[in-house]
């Protein structure tokens, strides 16, 4: 079957005064119709530029996508004049950030934004798109719809915003959610909530989610299918299950091991140690390499490639080339 | 047993909230709402809660950085809220604190090595040919480097800011470290690294914290004891083993329930709460979490709890333990 969403070798490059950052460095996945795909990766590693660069939302010109295709159903992205990637952005694709406060119009009514979709993709008329945005508004659970359409976005409190912002996202029925992030400014309770609310939707309608997180409890909840990200690269990824029984990567392990975790307390925790690179300074090498417990010279100076191991795991890391070259 | 280094009693602090044009104050948050808690030398209280719980308010108290409403703070036996403000300041070195953005508490002007003397040089700890060698033991103790001494704020990474953070409270050689959410802006990787350098200087230094967090998973990780809050009240506090093993609180369980476990396809039950966090301003009557408790009963709506002590150590606020 086809995927949904194929994205192949992009590139995504910002402009500073020091030089050019590769915030995405060619990467390719794929997400499946009705799949969960987490792009999991600490700050700087390019998965919420992976998620702007799909969307259009890289500003120009101190950010560019410089590279790779991303086909949706049967566009690429990247070709489309500004009108036809308009027609399906918040339509058929569909996202929601961190911050809600921030993406929402603090002088617009909470109604009047998520009518908006309404009347512009699905051509509902006013009242049809008033009556159904107080629909959507009791369908994310919170009570009193009528009178949370006809108040502000400063009147409600984090949780209620995200779940606004749920609903303007669904309101289209999109086929692909990408989600950025969107408990992270959240309290546990909430984001329990939350998420609750996206793995309903999603078996309720179909839609396939990519899902953006620093937060490997979020990953295991909710995917079906992981990607690793580190110095805007993949250095792993496969299903779910599997990644976490049996991770490849160094870096990978070294994430799940330095993570606390209830229940399970040891004394000390593990930590990977230095930090990530600065990504003005990166040679052709395995970035990871300077923190990696098993480099090697060819670490050091060649990149290793994005590889299958078996399982449907995939792993970028010359550990598993020096296997293969032995046997 | 041994003294107590911290004994807060009943402590209060109210914020006015102000209306109108002439900002007169018409109701009350209760920020902080009779909270009592004792901490051992070389123990670590972690204090839990979701945002507007007010558990840094209880923190930022503690420090005499704001003032009370009511209660009491013992330091040592001495009561902080008390003293003179010159009595104070020879106390401040021995209770630090340690915030959540260590960039902005951070001159972006000041040298790193200056940050980190300058307490030291105002209390008069030290001679100034004393305290680059003092600067340079406590950077190495939070495991950065002699060169870095020289270098300005945003040379640093997050990670190697908060051991900035840490080492300019270290070297006041405090008692009690105050932590307010110190690793909640951190990535994974690097937060390991943090939690590892406070046990570590807990071991060598004989400290206590007071650590301030939402995460579950990091208290656990890091405390002895654990205090949770919830609209300014406590409604339970045990030790570690005690709170993650049996919670009797149903706020406690419901938030211990609702922290994803990195494991994936594991059948937990899970307690979804229904709907938000109250306004702080207009709290509930009665037990403040009835509005969202799944079990709640008519005499919860009036009656409010008493923090009491349901076993060995074990205090819980509800009414249906």
């Amino acid at each position: 079957m086809k995927p949904l969403l194929k994205v192949e070798n992009l590139h995504t490059e910002f402009r500073t005064d020091e030089g050019t950052v590769k915030a995405v460095d060619g990467i390719s996945f794929q997400v499946r119709a009705g799949e969960t795909v987490c792009i999991v990766g600490e700050s700087g590693c390019g998965k919420s530029v992976t998620a702007m660069s799909m969307m259009g939302l890289v500003e120009e010109p101190a950010g560019k996508v410089t590279g790779g295709a991303i086909t949706f159903g049967d566009d690429d992205l990247l070709r489309l004049n500004k009108h036809e990637l308009r027609a399906i952005r918040g339509h058929e694709l569909a996202m929601i950030f961190q911050e809600p406060m921030s993406s929402l119009n603090p002088v617009l009514k909470i109604g009047e934004q998520i009518m908006e979709p309404l009347m512009l993709h699905l051509k509902l008329k006013r009242k049809e798109a008033a009556a159904h945005a107080v629909e959507l508004i009791r369908q994310v659970g919170i009570s009193r719809p009528e009178q949370i359409a006809a108040s502000y976005p400063h009147e409600l409190s984090g949780g209620m915003l995200q779940r606004i912002m749920i609903a303007i996202a669904v309101s289209c029925s999109p086929k692909l959610l990408i989600a950025d992030e969107p408990t992270t400014a959240l309290d546990v309770t909430i984001q329990a909530q939350i998420l609750d609310m996206l793995r309903t939707f999603k078996e309720s309608s179909g839609m396939s989610l990519l899902l953006i997180t620093h937060d490997l409890g979020v990953v295991a909840e909710m995917a079906d299918y992981v990607i690793v990200m580190y110095a805007g690269k993949i250095v792993e990824e496969g299903e779910v299950t599997a990644l976490f029984a049996d991770p490849k990567h160094p870096y990978t392990r070294g994430l799940l091991k330095s993570k606390p975790v209830m229940g399970r307390r040891t004394e000390e925790l593990y930590s990977i140690p230095g930090q990530v690179p600065n990504p003005l300074e990166l040679t052709p090498s395995c970035y990871f390499h300077d923190r990696c417990g098993h480099c090697m010279e060819v670490c050091v100076s060649r990149e290793p490639l994005l590889q299958p191991l078996g399982n449907g795991q995939k792993a970028a890391c010359w550990l598993y080339e020096e296997a293969k070259i032995h046997v | 047993m041994s003294e107590a280094l911290l004994e807060v009693s009943h402590l209060k602090k109210y914020f006015p909230v102000s209306q109108g044009l002439f900002g007169r104050s018409a109701a009350q948050v209760k920020a902080v709402d009779d909270i009592s808690l004792t901490l051992m030398p070389g123990e670590t209280f972690g204090l839990v809660g979701e945002s507007g719980s007010g558990k840094s308010t209880v923190g930022r108290t503690i420090l005499r950085l704001t003032d009370k409403t009511a209660g009491e703070v013992k330091f040592k036996g001495v009561d902080v809220h008390s003293l003179s403000p010159a009595e104070l300041r020879r106390l401040r070195p021995q209770m630090q604190l340690i915030f959540q953005d260590p960039y902005s508490a951070l001159n972006p002007r000041v040298r790193v090595g200056n940050a980190i003397g300058e307490a030291l040089l105002d209390h008069g700890l030290a001679t100034k040919s004393e305290v680059r060698g003092l600067v340079l033991e406590a950077l190495a103790a939070c495991g950065l480097s002699a060169y870095h001494i020289d270098r300005f704020p945003h040379e640093f990474s997050g990670g190697q800011r908060q051991r900035i953070g840490i080492a300019r409270a270290l070297i006041l050689n405090p008692d009690l470290i105050i932590a307010d959410e110190p690793v909640s802006a951190l990535d994974v990787s690097i937060q390991a690294q943090i939690i590892n350098l406070f046990s570590s200087l807990q071991r060598s230094k004989g400290l206590a914290y007071l650590f301030i967090s939402h995460d579950l998973s990091v208290v656990e990780h890091l405390c002895d004891r654990i205090g949770v809050m919830y609209l300014g009240s406590m409604v339970e506090t045990a030790s570690r083993d005690e709170l993650f093993k049996h919670p009797l609180h149903p706020y406690t369980k419901a938030l211990l329930s609702a922290v994803p476990v990195p494991i994936p396809k594991l059948k937990r039950e899970r307690i979804v709460l229904k709907g938000d966090i109250p306004s702080p301003v207009n709290p509930p009557s009665g037990c403040k979490f009835h509005t969202r408790c799944p079990l709640a009963v008519e005499r919860c709506k009036t009656e409010i709890p008493l923090f009491r002590e349901a076993g060995t150590g074990h205090f819980v606020a509800c009414h249906l333990v």
